[in-house]
């Protein structure tokens, strides 16, 4: 059962067979151990984090190990993607003064980001490993602890706590209320909220591609023949719209993180 | 994998090993582009910055250079045109101080011949007159001798006489040119 659950093709169960449509769900996205090595499970989130290291350096290796001022083809377009983290991103939300230093932590968890995300339609891989929160959430950890410390260490302790509660004389009555609205926002939901939203949307893009993936298999049958059709035209639109989400997740994974830095080293307003 | 065991995990709960396998990858790619591939690109990034700057700048010193070489030869051509245009005024000025000089010169030599044409004449009409005086007034003399038949010795009353008369011939003859005119 497991098997027939997890993996949508070895399926042998079609409509009008008298079984149900093998519907995706919270299986989908566990694996089996490929191995395992004294009680620690190695599966394919892992395999394919890592190959996404392998290849995040490897294109960077090739692109910018031997840089010349005078570019090779991918030597640019390592540049236009470095270019675009900086620039597009890092640049606007920061300065070109402040920013500088973060852009090679911004520029790793874009294309980290974007890479595990990318094997959601990559053959063979077909899974993104952003889907398993333990990767946005270690990578929303290491945001949070570089916004807190910078908050503190620019502000001292006080006008740290002030910086994170939003602390303005000028609201009145309704400061107690803004504070504790601000605190709670700024310690647990941003945090909360940058890793799930990246983990959400690649679990649910990953739903609906299974969803009409199988379905393309499992009407594959008498007349549902030709509804196999229009759910494999879905899974061809679905994955064009994924290429797009996953591109536009990193990106919003790193904009965010690049506005929760510049928040903490604003000045009290 | 049990599907019963997937249902009870939470899928907003991260497992431990993912959460190691996700900061070992991630340090992986940070250590790898913080410390070494981005310095890389970034410096020669500022390699080109500077060599479009550098190559801008020389081809607007170029440019500069360029103009500042047609100025000067507009400049010299300027002069240059300016002098043959002095140096024609000044020839022409020559010539025709040469000229005036010349005409000057002729003027002075053909008075100068009119000149000497007229002290010769006027000295010769004197020195015909006194020829010619001398010998009238010998012939007067001589003449006179043989119709008086003496001889007019004493030469002093004789020239006085003579005189005399040339001067009274000589005064109606200049008061008959007077009438004349």
């Amino acid at each position: 059962m497991s098997s027939d659950q997890t993996l949508a093709f070895e399926t042998d169960c079609h409509i009008f067979d008298g079984c149900g449509f093998p519907a995706p769900g919270l299986h989908s996205f566990t694996f089996e151990p490929m191995f395992s090595i004294g009680g620690f499970d190695f599966t394919k989130p892992m395999l394919l984090a890592l190959l996404g290291t392998v290849v995040i350096v490897g294109f960077f290796w090739a692109a910018f190990g031997k840089a010349k001022v005078v570019p090779g083809k991918l030597q640019l377009v390592g540049e236009a993607g470095y270019d675009f983290v900086r620039r597009g991103i890092v640049y606007e939300a920061l300065g070109k003064k402040e920013g500088d230093k973060y852009v090679p932590l911004m520029v790793s968890i874009f294309f980290f980001v974007w890479i595990l995300n990318l094997w959601s339609v990559i053959p063979l891989a077909q899974f993104p490993v952003t889907s398993i929160i333990a990767f946005p959430v270690i990578l929303a950890l290491i945001v949070y602890v570089l916004w807190m410390g910078l908050t503190f260490k620019k502000h001292g302790f006080v006008g740290g706590l002030k910086n994170i509660t939003g602390y303005d004389k000028s609201l009145g009555w309704v400061l107690p209320l803004v504070m504790a609205l601000e605190f709670l926002s700024n310690v647990f939901v941003r945090p909360f909220t940058h890793a799930v939203r990246l983990f959400s949307n690649m679990f649910a893009g990953h739903v609906l591609l299974l969803i009409f993936t199988i379905a393309s298999w499992y009407l594959l049958n008498g007349v549902g023949i030709a509804y196999a059709g229009v759910s494999f035209v879905m899974v061809i639109l679905l994955t064009a719209l994924e290429l797009f989400i996953q591109a536009l997740q990193a990106y919003v994974f790193v904009l965010l993180a690049c506005t929760y830095i510049q928040g903490a080293l604003a000045e009290h307003h | 994998m049990l599907a019963s065991e997937g249902e009870k995990e939470n899928p907003l709960v991260p497992p431990i090993p993912e959460l190691v396998i996700g900061l070992i990858a991630f340090a992986i790619v940070i250590f790898f582009l913080a410390k070494k591939l981005l310095p890389n690109i970034n410096k020669v990034l500022d390699e080109r910055r500077a060599a479009i700057e550098g190559g801008m700048e020389k081809a607007e010193a170029a440019q500069a250079e360029a103009q500042q070489v047609l100025e000067d030869y507009r400049a010299q051509l300027a002069d240059a045109r300016h002098e043959s245009a002095r140096l024609r005024q000044e020839a022409q000025e020559q010539g025709a101080a040469l000229i005036a000089e010349m005409r000057a010169e002729g003027q002075r030599q053909r008075e100068e011949i009119i000149a000497a044409g007229h002290t010769q004449i006027e000295a010769d009409r004197k020195q015909a007159a006194a020829t010619l005086r001398q010998d009238v007034g010998k012939l007067a003399t001589e003449l006179a001798g043989k119709l008086v038949g003496e001889s007019l010795q004493d030469a002093a009353r004789q020239s006085r006489t003579i005189d005399r008369f040339l001067d009274e011939l000589e005064e109606k003859a200049e008061e008959k040119a007077e009438a004349a005119r």
